[in-house]
């Protein structure tokens, strides 16, 4: 199934506390998990019972890795106090272009995460948990159910775990390509076996999720961090971080740099540095043009904006987000911005769910209008017309499908706009049209 | 319309399995179309149906999820899928170009099949293998660092293997069933 891993030596600006593969140790294999400190986190958990680890996790400052950043613990403790059943969604369908983050854990160390499912489901007094993971990962899923059947058959899951009295059932629950299954409603909804149409909030799913009952959905990096931190305790890991930033963050570089991966770094680390010493500097040395920080969904980043602290509230200040933290690079002179930009709208209109007129309508704009600048019929009142229509679907929308659309086209029209000029004359020029100047649309 | 088909005796086992997880039928939805899609190659008009009596659903319900999800298939797929990442890191390095190699060795475009059966040809959004662009998928396989030399030899091959494999289970019937009914 997976390759057979070898050792290496990890770059000394990582910090390593969740990425291990540099061991050369196939942590497909339970024994080789357990013979690694695997499921002492358990064992811990029970010491400490629910309060005691959700204060580890509350103290930690974890927030969800998926990308919203919203604090772990405080979202646990969000569970009415009622009877009803409740359920922890493993929400691990990774989907935003240009993101590799849940597949390590997913296909190379996926007993990290069901330990994490295990005291998690404890905590929150869960006794069914779904891992939802995504359609088109074959070999995540073939891991993933092989890992769960060698924990069913060493008494790590099922009923009376390791004589603990509690029970917890893990099911692999697939997607079927529909990028929009990772909004953790539309999520809810495809685990019902309905349409990933995004759901109204509230009742928020910590009230009513899947089935109607009482959910908890947290990303794969969410709960694969939780048992590194009862390991380290709480305090210690937030302080790996910067402040509301706690703990080691997945981070990956790909796209045009000369050492593309996934790396862990600690929260907050500089932007420039990952890119330029972890993925080893720009192809042939280049300038960078464009940067997109975390996923397509992220305003783009011009070379200017790289220095940043990569956690959740250090892009603010240059307008976009951590996302994923996995940075696309485009380097000047290998890259056709507006080839670029007509992926990202095809990409949002493929994937809107439908629902919502400005988001079903809008992004289809948004893709008619790239199609026909990239096409060689554009004009520089098009880039204007872009900016509007991003601008009417922004905030107008159940779910943030319509901004994802938005923002990274809005991003590009403004910040790129002497680019995207020369792009649609060289179209144009290339098959023998002439651009229509801005004064002379009626827009304009 | 075309004799009744039911599941084999290890897909309705699997069914049962499935049923065991969610406290609603409808849960095991989903799980079943990828079963039954296993089974039947694609989800035509009766297999739909069979998914609805097995689950005891409207035939609504079904073609509504069933429509929703790209991966679970409205027509028949040929032998070998072949899905081309054509997203913005892939495209960075390359896609295009291995689109056009596969245009070129199959004498099909994006979402055609080949006559024969053997190759269906699409475009994919991205398969979050970034650091190991440019990628595609060949069924259930994925294939990483994928250069224009490497992409036309596998092609070579997996035509070889076509030959020998033949197109899916009731390709040609199939063919005819969709285009009556689209007549």
């Amino acid at each position: 199934m997976s390759t057979k891993p070898t050792a290496y030596t990890p770059h000394p600006m990582e910090k390593r506390v969740l990425l291990r593969d540099h061991l050369g140790v196939d942590f497909t294999r339970l024994e080789n998990y357990l013979a690694h400190g695997g499921f002492k986190m358990w064992q811990k958990a029970m010491e400490l019972g629910r309060d005691g680890v959700l204060a580890e996790v509350k103290a930690s400052g974890l927030r969800g890795r998926g990308g919203a950043g919203f604090p772990t613990g405080m979202k646990w403790s969000f569970l009415p106090k009622d009877e009803r059943p409740r359920y922890l969604v493993v929400n691990a369908d990774e989907g935003e272009p240009g993101t590799f983050k849940d597949r390590y854990f997913l296909e190379l160390d996926p007993f990290r995460q069901l330990e994490g499912i295990l005291i998690a489901a404890y905590t929150i007094n869960a006794h069914v948990s779904y891992i939802y993971i995504r359609g088109e990962y074959w070999n995540s899923k073939a891991v993933t159910e092989d890992a769960i059947a060698q924990l069913y058959k060493a008494g790590w899951l099922g009923k009376n775990i390791q004589g603990s009295g509690f029970d917890l059932d893990v099911y692999m629950q697939t997607g079927a390509g529909a990028y929009i299954c990772g909004e953790e409603t539309a999520l809810i909804e495809s685990i019902e076996g309905k349409p990933g149409m995004p759901r109204l909030k509230p009742p928020f799913p910590a009230n009513i999720g899947v089935f109607g009952m009482p959910t908890i959905v947290n990303n794969t990096e969410t709960l694969s961090a939780v048992p590194v931190i009862l390991e380290m305790g709480g305090e210690v890991w937030a302080a790996l971080g910067t402040p509301k930033n706690g703990g080691t963050k997945l981070v990956g570089v790909a796209g045009h740099v000369k050492t593309p991966g996934l790396f862990e770094v600690p929260m907050g680390a500089s932007m420039r540095d990952v890119i330029y010493t972890l993925g080893g500097g720009i192809t042939d040395d280049r300038e960078i043009l464009a940067i997109i920080p975390g996923g397509s969904s992220c305003p783009f980043l011009t070379k200017d904006e790289i220095d940043v602290a990569m956690d959740f509230d250090g892009l603010k200040p240059v307008g976009s987000m951590l996302g994923t933290a996995c940075i696309t690079v485009m380097a000047e002179g290998l890259t056709d911005l507006l080839g670029v930009m007509q992926r990202v709208t095809a990409f949002y209109q493929h994937e809107s769910c439908g629902q919502c007129t400005p988001c079903r309508q809008g992004t289809g704009w948004l893709k008619a209008i790239a199609d026909k600048m990239d096409e060689g019929l554009g004009e520089d009142a098009h880039i204007d017309l872009l900016i509007s229509a991003c601008n009417q679907i922004e905030g107008n929308t159940i779910c943030a499908h319509g901004e994802a659309a938005a923002w990274p086209i809005r991003s590009i029209a403004k910040k790129f706009r002497p680019q995207l000029e020369a792009a649609i004359r060289q179209r144009a020029a290339a098959h023998g049209y002439v651009v229509k100047p801005l004064a002379a649309h009626p827009a304009a | 319309m075309s004799e009744p088909i039911a599941f084999s005796a290890a897909a309705n086992a699997k069914i049962a399995d499935l049923l065991g997880r969610y406290p609603r039928k409808q849960g095991a939805l989903i799980p079943t179309l990828y079963v039954a899609q296993d089974e039947f190659g694609w989800l035509k008009p009766e297999v739909m149906q069979l998914v609805a009596n097995t689950l005891e659903l409207p035939l609504s319900s079904v073609l509504a999820t069933a429509m929703f999800y790209t991966m679970l298939y409205k027509k028949p797929v040929g032998r070998f899928h072949v899905q081309i990442c054509t997203n913005v890191s892939c495209y960075l390095l390359g896609s295009d170009e291995l689109m056009a190699i596969a245009q070129a060795a199959l004498g099909i475009a994006p979402g055609e099949s080949t006559p024969d059966g053997l190759f269906t040809l699409e475009s994919v959004q991205c398969l979050c293998a970034c650091d190991r662009a440019p990628t595609l998928q060949i069924n259930k396989e994925d294939h990483f660092k994928v250069t224009p030399a490497k992409f036309k030899e596998l092609l070579e091959t997996l035509k070889t293997d076509g030959v020998k494999l033949g197109p899916p289970v009731g390709w040609l019937a199939d063919q005819h069933h969709a285009h009556a009914a689209h007549a």
